[in-house]
C-alpha cells in the first residue's frame, strides 16, 4: 500500500464570479471577492480520497502556498476527507508573484520530507490557467508524470494513467513515485458531509515558511500590465444561408 | 456571530449552497410542473447529514446545532423551496419530538432509519375541523388490550404520501380538554390508514400534501410517544422549532427572489439604461435586502437561543412572521422588477411567488405568530 498522497489545493476567485481588472492594469480586483477551490483541485482531493476508501493508499496530505486565508481552502480538502493539512505561508510581494515555479519548488521539497509517493494535483487553475506545476514538480524530482488523467489505477508500485490528449485517449504506465494531474472526467468531487466537515475542525493543519524548505522565491516573471479583453463586437445579420456563406468566405473562413 | 459565522456554519453553508445551486435550482422548475418528489435528492442530503442536522451521531445524525440546521434549510431553500420544505418537516416537526420525548428504544427505531434519506416523517396535527384551534383536536385514541386505537382524520400533512412515519396528535380524554391530548408513533403505510387525495397546491408542488385518515387504527402499546395528556406540550414545542426551520425557508425563497430580481436589473434596459440606475428599481432593492436580513438576523437570533437552551418562544416566532411576510413582500416585487418576464415560467420568479405564500400559512399563521409575540411581551410587562 502506497504510504502518502500529496495533493496540492489552490485558493482562487471562485469560478462564478465576474472578474474586474484593477483601475491601475496591475492585477484583477481580489479583495471581497469570492474565492474558492480551484475546481481541478477538488478533482485531485476527491481521487486521492477514494484511493484512501479503496485502502490504496494510508495517508492523504492537503497543500497550499498562500497567505492565511488559504486555511478555508484546506480544511474544505480535510473536509473531503483528506487526513491532514501543511499551510505553507506566503504572503505580501511573494504572494504577489508565486507562480508554477516556486510551488513545484515547494511541492517537491514537501514530497521529500513527507516521503510521498504520489502527488496529484489539478491540470491547472483557473486563474492564471498555466498547466506547469505539475510538469516541474516531477521534473524537480526526476519523477514520471502522468498529465491530464481521465483514470488513474494503481497496480501494485505502477500506476496506470489515461491521459485526455488532442487525439483521444492514451494509456500510459508509470513507476512509483509519480506526480499525476487531474483533469474534469477524472472524477465527480464528493460535497462535504456535515459529520466531515465537524471531523475537519479536529484534523490538522501544520504552518511552515519556503524558507523552512530552503526554498528561493525570487520569481523570474514580471507582470506588465493587465488589460480587460476588446470589448465584443456587434456581429452582422445576414438574410439567408447563402449570404451566410458568402460572407464567410469574404472573410476567409471558410 | 452578527459580523461573521464560525468556520464550521460558514463551511456547511457553502456546501449545502453548492448543492443547491447544482442539483436542486436546476431541476426545482421541472420538479414543480410535475409535482415529483426528489428521492434521490433526498437521499443525497440524507447522506450529507442534512436530513437528521441536530440528531445526534449516536443515532446516525450531524450531531450539529439549530444554527447549522437553519442555514441549511435556508441555502437548500434557495434552491428548491420544496426540497426545504421537506428536509425541514422531517427535522423538526418529526425527529425533532421523537428526539426530544423519546425512550431509547424508540430513538432507535423512530430516528436512526430516518437520518438517512431512506425514509422521511411527518407531523399530523391540523385536522378538517380545526387548524389554528390545535387545543381542539378530535382525532381520538382509545386503549384496547395492548393496543392503541386511533380513530379521526388529519389535515394538509406534509410529506404524506412519502413518509414512512408519522407524529401523530389525538385526544385520549376529552374532558381534560387540551390536557388530554396525546402523542403516538405510527409507521406508514399500515392498516387502518389512508390518506386522502394529494392536494393540489398553489406552490411546494414538490412536496406531497394530504389527509391521513385513521380507522380504528391499531398501534402498539409502546409507540406512545412521552406520557398520556403530553401532546399538546410535546406539539407546541416542536412547532417552536419548527418556525425556525420554516423562516429559513422563507429566508431562502426570498433571497432566490432577490438574487433574481437584481441581476435582471443589471441586465434590463430601458430608457436608455439598464433599469438598475432606477431609483423605483433600487429603492424596491433595498426594501427588499433590509426585509430578508432583518429577518434572517431574527432567525439566527431564534437559533442561538436555542442553542443555548434559553427560552425562544417569541423569538421563534417574530423569526417565522418576519421571514415569511418578507418571503411573500419580496418575491412579489420581484415579479415587478421583472415585469413582464416575472409571469412567466421562462424565469423562476413566479414559482418563488407561489411557493412564498404557504410560509405565512402553515407552522402557525402569521395572526397565530401575532398572538403568540403579543402573549409573551405582555407578560414582560405584568
Amino acid at each position: 500500500m502506497t504510504a502518502r498522497v500529496l495533493v496540492g489545493v489552490k485558493r482562487v476567485i471562485d469560478y462564478a464570479v465576474k472578474i474586474r481588472v484593477k483601475p491601475d492594469n496591475t492585477g484583477v480586483v481580489t479583495d471581497g471577492v469570492k474565492h474558492s477551490m480551484n475546481p481541478f483541485c477538488e478533482i485531485a482531493v476527491e481521487e486521492a480520497v477514494r484511493l484512501k476508501e479503496k485502502k490504496l493508499v494510508q495517508e492523504v496530505v492537503a497543500v497550499s502556498c498562500g497567505p492565511q486565508q488559504v486555511q478555508e481552502t484546506i480544511r474544505t480538502a480535510l473536509a473531503m476527507g483528506a487526513d491532514r493539512g501543511i499551510h505553507v505561508e506566503v504572503s505580501g510581494k511573494d504572494y504577489d508573484s508565486l507562480g508554477p515555479l516556486q510551488v513545484s519548488k515547494i511541492l517537491a521539497a514537501l514530497a521529500k520530507k513527507e516521503e510521498a509517493s504520489l502527488i496529484i494535483l489539478g491540470k491547472q487553475a483557473i486563474d492564471d490557467d498555466c498547466n506547469q506545476t505539475g510538469q516541474m514538480t516531477a521534473a524537480l524530482l526526476d519523477w514520471p508524470q502522468g498529465t491530464f488523467a481521465s483514470e488513474l489505477v494503481i497496480e501494485g508500485d505502477k500506476v496506470k494513467v489515461v491521459r485526455e490528449i488532442d487525439g483521444g485517449l492514451e494509456t500510459i504506465k508509470l513507476n512509483m513515485p509519480v506526480v499525476v494531474t487531474a483533469d474534469l472526467r477524472l472524477n465527480t468531487p464528493r460535497y462535504a458531509t456535515l459529520p466531515n466537515i465537524m471531523k475537519a475542525k479536529k484534523k490538522k493543519i501544520a504552518n511552515m515558511k519556503p524558507g523552512d524548505l530552503g526554498v528561493d522565491m525570487t520569481s523570474r516573471v514580471e507582470v506588465l500590465r493587465v488589460d480587460e479583453p476588446p470589448q465584443r463586437q456587434a456581429g452582422v445579420k445576414v438574410e439567408s444561408v447563402e449570404d451566410l456563406v458568402s460572407k464567410l468566405k469574404e472573410a476567409g473562413r471558410i | 456571530y452578527l459580523a461573521a459565522l464560525p468556520e464550521l456554519h460558514q463551511m456547511l453553508r457553502q456546501t449545502c449552497r453548492d448543492y443547491a445551486d447544482k442539483e436542486l435550482a436546476p431541476i426545482a422548475g421541472q420538479l414543480d410542473k410535475t409535482h415529483t418528489f426528489p428521492a434521490k435528492q433526498i437521499r443525497e442530503l440524507g447522506a450529507m447529514g442534512v436530513m437528521a442536522v441536530e440528531v445526534p451521531e449516536s443515532l446516525g445524525g450531524a450531531g450539529m446545532d439549530y444554527l447549522a440546521y437553519s442555514l441549511a434549510v435556508e441555502e437548500l431553500s434557495r434552491g428548491c423551496a420544496s426540497t426545504g420544505v421537506i428536509v425541514s418537516v422531517n427535522n423538526s416537526l418529526y425527529l425533532g419530538p421523537v428526539l426530544k420525548f423519546g425512550t431509547d428504544e424508540q430513538k432507535k427505531q423512530w430516528i436512526t432509519p430516518f437520518t438517512t434519506g431512506e425514509r422521511v416523517g411527518c407531523f399530523a396535527l391540523s385536522e378538517p375541523g380545526n387548524g389554528s384551534d390545535a387545543g381542539a383536536a378530535s382525532t381520538m385514541a382509545r386503549q384496547e388490550g395492548d393496543c392503541w386505537v386511533l380513530n379521526g382524520t388529519k389535515a394538509w400533512i406534509t410529506n404524506s404520501y412519502d413518509a414512512s412515519a408519522a407524529v401523530v396528535l389525538a385526544t385520549t380524554d376529552k374532558t381534560l380538554k387540551h390536557k388530554g391530548i396525546s402523542a403516538f408513533l405510527l409507521p406508514m403505510p399500515h392498516p387502518g390508514l389512508s390518506l386522502g387525495k394529494r392536494e393540489d397546491k398553489l406552490g411546494i408542488r414538490a412536496s406531497s400534501t394530504a389527509n391521513l385518515i385513521l380507522d380504528d387504527c391499531r398501534i402498539p402499546h409502546g409507540n406512545l410517544l412521552g406520557q398520556c395528556g403530553m401532546g399538546f406540550k410535546i406539539a407546541m414545542q416542536t412547532l417552536d422549532s419548527g418556525r425556525i426551520g420554516i423562516a429559513s425557508q422563507a429566508l431562502g425563497i426570498a433571497q432566490a427572489s432577490l438574487d433574481c430580481a437584481a441581476d435582471y436589473a443589471h441586465k434590463r434596459s430601458a430608457f436608455g439604461a439598464p433599469i438598475a440606475k432606477m431609483q423605483a428599481i433600487q429603492f424596491k432593492l433595498a426594501d427588499m435586502a433590509v426585509a430578508i436580513e432583518s429577518a434572517r438576523l431574527l432567525t439566527w437570533r431564534a437559533a442561538l437561543l436555542r442553542d443555548a437552551k434559553q427560552p425562544y418562544t417569541k423569538e421563534a416566532a417574530m423569526a417565522k412572521l418576519s421571514a415569511s411576510e418578507a418571503a411573500t413582500f419580496v418575491s412579489h416585487q420581484a415579479i415587478q422588477v421583472l415585469g413582464g418576464m416575472g409571469y412567466v415560467t421562462d424565469m423562476p420568479a413566479e414559482r418563488h411567488y407561489r411557493d412564498a405564500r404557504i410560509t405565512e400559512i402553515y407552522e402557525g399563521t402569521s395572526e397565530i405568530q401575532r398572538l403568540v409575540i403579543a402573549n409573551q411581551v405582555l407578560k414582560e410587562y405584568q
